[in-house]
This record gives C-alpha cells, structure tokens and sequence, in this order.
C-alpha cells in the first residue's frame, strides 16, 4: 500500500508535513534533511524541485530554489539521493514542482522514476483538474502514485467536489488567497473557511498549508484538519542554520511543542 | 481553419496551467469575455475610445523610397501614431472596459518596453482606477522615459529583482499581486500570453489593426489582402493584431520576426521558435527557451519588448504548423534597420519594431508584390540607446 495512505489509515491528526527545498542549503543535504525530519517525528515529507519560475511561491522559496540551482540540483541527481535515502527510511515523500518540469522530464518516465526511486505522492501546482482527468489520471493511478490538489478559500462548492474525488492522499488546503510564505497568523475568517470544508465531510484528509509558521497556527490547522504543512518558516530556520541536526531538533520541537 | 478550441487551445497550443488561487479570477474572465465583448453598449464604447481617444484608424502609408529602395510595394500600418505610441493601447483600453465590467477596483500589469505599461497607466488614469505596474529592474534602466510617464499618470513601479530582472519576471510579479489580491484585482497582461483566455481575448482586442488594414488596402491597392505581412514577435500581440483577418487566407504570407539578440548561436538571443521547445510558460502551453531540465532561460535581446523566453500559443501554433514563416534579426540588423527607416522616411521606429523592418534585407520580394510592415511603435523610448550608436550608421 502507498505510504500516504497507511499514515492516514494509521493516524488522523495533527499531522506534521515539512517542506524543504532539494540542493539547498548544500547540493547534497536531501538525505540529510529527510532523516533528521522523520528522526524528530514528522510524518510526511515534501521535496521541493527547485524551479526558475515558481509562480505560487514567495520569495523565500524561490530564492531557496534558485539557490539550489545554482548548487548544480537537478532531477535525474534528486531521483539518486532519493532512491539511496530510500534504503534508510519509510516515511512517506512527496515531490512538489511545477508540471512544466514533469513534461521535458517526460510524464511516463518521471511517474515511472518516482514509483522506483520510492516517491509515494505529488504536487504540480498548476496542472489543471481538467487536464489532469484527461492526460495524466489513468497512469498515476495505475503507478498508484497520489496526487495532491489545492483548494483555496475562493474555490468552489462544485469544485472541492471535484478535487475530493481525484485526490488521493490528501486535499492541500491552501490557508488564505496568497503565495507562500507571505501571510503569518490565522484570521476569523479562515476558521470560517477551515469550518465550512469541514462540514462538507470530504473523503479525502485535509492538511493546511500557507502562513503556518508555529506551534499556535499549527494548533489551529490541526482543530480543523488532520495536520498542516510548513514550508517557508522551515526554509527560513535552514537560511540560518549551522548544524543541520540541531536545526531541525529545535525546529521541529518549537512547532510541536511551542 | 485557424481557431482557438472550447479550452483555450490553438492546435497543441494554449490552455490553463494555473494554480488553483488564479482560478476563480481566470475563470470568471473566461466565462464571460466573449459575452461581454459581445455586448453592443461594450463595443460602442470600445470603438468611440479607439476613435476619438487613441486617434483610430491609423494611416496606412505607402512608403515610397523605401519600396524603391527594396524593390517592391511597402505599406506601413502606423501604429506608431497611437495614442502613448504603440499598438499597445488597443487592448489596454479594450481590458479596462472589461475591468469595470467585472466590477474590479485595482489595476495591475507587467511591461518589458514600458509601453504596455505606460498604455495601461493612461486608460487607469483615463477611468481613475489605482494602477500598479510591474517592471524588471533591468528595464527600469534601459526604458527610463517610460517609467517617468508611468509615473507622471499616477501609476505606481514596481522593480522585479528576481530571475532576469526583464520582463519574464515582472510577469511573475504580476501573477503573484494577482494571486494576493484575488477578489478586487485585474490583470492587464500585455500581449498574447498566459492562460486562456488572454491570448484570444488580447488577440481580438488588437484584431482592429487587420479590420483596418483589409478597407484600407481595398482604397488603396483595389485588393484587400496584401501578399505578406510583417510583425516583430515578442509576446506576439502586435502580430496577432496584424495578422488576425489574414489567419486563414492562405495566400497572404505571415512573417514573424523574432530577435535573435547576439546572435541565434550566442548564448544571448531570445529567438524563441528557434532555440525554444514545447512547454509550460506563464501558464500557457506554448514553444518556449528551457534547459534539458524544463528550467526556464534568461532571454537576451537589445529591444525590452522582444526580451522574453516564450511566445503566445497562436503564433508557437502558426509557426509549428508552416501558416506563419519565423526569421530572427540580430541587435546589429535591427539598429541598423531603425536607422535607415528614420533616413529614408523620417519615421523613427521602436527598436522592437526595427526588427521587423530589418526582416526586408533578408526576404526578396517581386516587384508588383504588396508587402504591409506593422509598424507597432515609435522609438522615442529608445532614443538613447540609438544615440550610442550615432557614429556608426
Ligand atoms: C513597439 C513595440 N512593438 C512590439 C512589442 C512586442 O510585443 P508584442 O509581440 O506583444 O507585440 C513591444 C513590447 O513592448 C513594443 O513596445
């Protein structure tokens, strides 16, 4: 069974996703990162692919990304570090970039790469619903590999519909109109908004991302949701970080803990 | 027959890759452009703006020493007398009126020559709605004149510092203020690109400069349709403009010209049809310059108009398929192009523009044929770029 699937059928709150972006700080940090993550008890994972134009992300990410191209990160090098930490480690990994990576990659090989190198789920942003039932469902299913899709609070009744039934693994919820990184703090009117999807009993589990930063808005996420994804503040935590170990062990602690 | 499909597509070309927070914005604008241009309040009032505002239709002249100098029969379509001095205009008073239509209070866009955004600061400051205008770094410099109009109307710039600083990444800008300000916002991109529907809908605003030329070479030559048409490609909107009631008359050649910056072998060029394959740029699936690993080029030229890494899917569409012959022009050939057209008929055009112009010391044309040269802008904006160069030409 995909490792996302057994996490949610093992646990069902307060999930803890952590997003970092491969080849930064340094080009071979992935294992690294990834094994001190799940040392500390995060369950699920998101390897950013560092891209030149990630138009959903702030500058915090976009500059970790150009960073990591400029260390020389690449896919065929990012599926190597994977398929070798894999060796090492359960937890479950999900790739997160932009679809325009995936088509010069070539669709087939790259689900087919992922499903080899032990990548269990993805997140392309901006592949379309409607493309994706055409062109991309059929074979991510069969290669049982899942694929997130987002839900932000101006997204349609029709549409969560929609998003319920092709998501597998889970639905992003996508906190507040915005890039990452750019919102800190959770307003009246997103519980509003966390509130009314809970009540649409989805089927699909939720995790909330954007603007989560800390224990607090951590907390929050987790009351309307199975859990939450931090990206950016983690980042930040990275920018500054003289051992990766002690980094990740403080980070990790101040969001469970406070 | 050439024609965008049901979602959004021209061939392979085209559709929506956007993330989920541009979707209810895109989505609304594609469920009712059509509609709302459609509207016969809309269109009157688009079409007394063009005429009484912007100084529509524009001349269509018959270049006289310049057809003898190359031999054939050349008429500029002068869109260089606009209103802000480019075709630009068209859309950015077609988008604004769609603007209020939807109810939107806030103005954003990105620009490369600046104007677009100096055409987008005018109908902001002609409708009195704030304006935010996006601008690489790079060209904040290179187009200076511009800035200062964009500013003396009350828009505000604001520097793109990431990725190439030019306008590829003010783009990106924009579609991030975008993604921040979903409800009270519209965009007014500037050319052909991004998601369905801008390329249709900036096409069919710019669509006015065909409907023009068909009448005006009727009067002029007893022939609507002239034997080929010439446009600088950056985006691709002042050719689609031109090219529109042409797309599908077979007979009448459709030349794109592409700056090749440096050279096309440079590693300095945004030549896109040449060095560019199929991909995903500003949402739109489209020909675009990309590394083996889909991460996207710095582009190069001279001209800020031209310098960006992707064209609109109608013209990847039209080259892919033979209807439209691409050619690239070099820094050197369009400077040289700028001014032998500022000598021969006291016009001096846009260095983006100039391009096009140099694609006639390239392409032989028989002596009876018709040739139409879009002039899209004049060169004002340059004049200091043209300046560095006085002693040479
Ligand atoms: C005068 C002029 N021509 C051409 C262009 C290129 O744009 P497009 O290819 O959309 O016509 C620009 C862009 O700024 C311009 O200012």
């Amino acid at each position: 069974m995909n490792r996302i699937q057994q996490l949610f059928n093992n646990k069902s709150s307060e999930i803890l996703n952590i997003y970092f972006t491969a080849g930064y700080p340094q080009l071979n940090n992935t294992a690294s990162i990834i094994l001190n993550l799940e040392k500390e008890g995060v369950d699920l994972i998101e390897i950013g692919m560092p891209y030149s134009d990630p138009l959903a992300d702030g500058p915090t990410i976009q500059d970790s990304g150009t960073a990591a191209l400029k260390n020389g990160m690449n896919l065929p090098l990012l599926f190597e570090q994977i398929t070798e930490v894999r060796q090492h480690t359960q937890v479950p990994l999900i790739l997160m970039g932009y679809f325009n990576q995936v088509m010069q990659y070539g669709q087939e090989k790259f689900i087919k790469k992922c499903v080899d190198a032990g990548v269990d789920g993805v997140i392309l942003p901006d592949l379309p619903t409607f493309e994706y039932e055409i062109y991309n469902k059929k074979m991510f299913e069969e290669a049982d590999l899942n694929i997130s899709f987002l839900i932000t609070p101006q997204t349609s009744e029709a549409r969560i519909r929609k998003v319920d039934e092709l998501t597998r693994g889970f639905i992003y919820m996508v906190s507040n109109a915005s890039i990452t990184g750019t919102k800190t703090g959770i307003s009246n009117k997103q519980i509003e908004y966390f509130e009314r999807i809970e009540k649409m009993n989805l089927k699909t589990p939720r995790l909330i991302g954007f603007g989560i930063s800390d224990n607090k808005t951590f907390s929050t996420a987790c009351k309307y949701a199975n859990g939450a994804i931090i990206g950016s503040a983690f980042i930040r935590a990275l920018n500054k970080s003289e051992n990766l170990a002690d980094t990740i062990h403080s980070f990790v602690k101040k969001i469970k803990v406070g | 027959m050439i024609k965008i499909d049901e979602r959004g597509y021209y061939g392979e070309f085209g559709g929506a890759f956007i993330p989920e927070m541009l979707h209810p914005n895109v989505e609304e604008l594609r469920q009712k452009y059509l509609e709302i241009m459609a509207d016969p309040t809309f269109e009157k009032e688009f079409r007394d703006l063009l005429k009484d505002y912007v100084g529509r239709p524009s001349p269509l002249y018959f270049a006289k020493r310049l057809s003898a100098h190359y031999g054939t029969q050349i008429y500029l379509k002068r869109e260089d007398l606009n209103h802000t001095g480019a075709h630009k205009i068209n859309n950015t008073i077609g988008q604004i009126l769609m603007a209020k239509r939807l109810g939107k209070t806030r103005i954003i866009a990105e620009t490369g020559a600046g104007q677009h955004g100096v055409a987008t600061a005018t109908v902001c400051a002609l409708v009195g709605l704030p304006c935010i205008v996006y601008m690489g770094a790079i060209d904040i410099d290179r187009q200076a004149p511009n800035v200062s109009r964009m500013r003396m109307m009350g828009a505000e710039v604001r520097p793109a510092n990431s990725g190439s600083k030019t306008l590829k990444d003010a783009t990106n800008e924009a579609i991030r203020d975008w993604i921040n300000n979903p409800e009270d916002t519209h965009y007014i991109i500037g050319s052909v690109v991004g998601p369905h529907p801008y390329p249709d809908m900036v096409a069919r605003f710019q669509s006015v400069i065909s409907e023009e030329m068909k009448w005006q070479l009727k009067e002029k030559t007893g022939n609507e349709n002239p034997d080929a048409i010439i446009a600088c490609v950056g985006g691709g909107s002042n050719a689609a403009g031109a090219y529109y009631h042409y797309l599908n008359e077979p007979d009448v050649r459709l030349i794109a010209v592409e700056a090749a910056g440096m050279g096309i072998d440079s590693g300095e060029s945004a030549a896109t049809s040449v060095l560019g394959s199929k991909g995903i740029i500003h949402g739109s699936r489209t020909l675009l310059m990309q590394t083996d690993d889909g991460q996207i080029v710095e582009p190069y030229s001279i001209s800020a108009g031209l310098d960006y890494p992707g064209i609109g899917p109608l013209h990847a569409h039209l080259i892919a398929s033979g209807r439209a012959e691409a050619i690239s022009i070099t820094d050197e050939d369009a400077l040289r192009a700028s001014y032998f057209l500022s000598k021969k008929e006291g016009i001096i055009p846009a260095l983006e523009t100039g391009h096009a112009f140099a694609a006639l010391d390239y392409i032989k044309f028989k002596e009876e044929e018709v040739v139409v040269i879009n002039l899209s802008g004049r060169g004002d904006k340059d004049l200091a770029t043209f300046v560095k160069h006085f002693e040479r030409f």
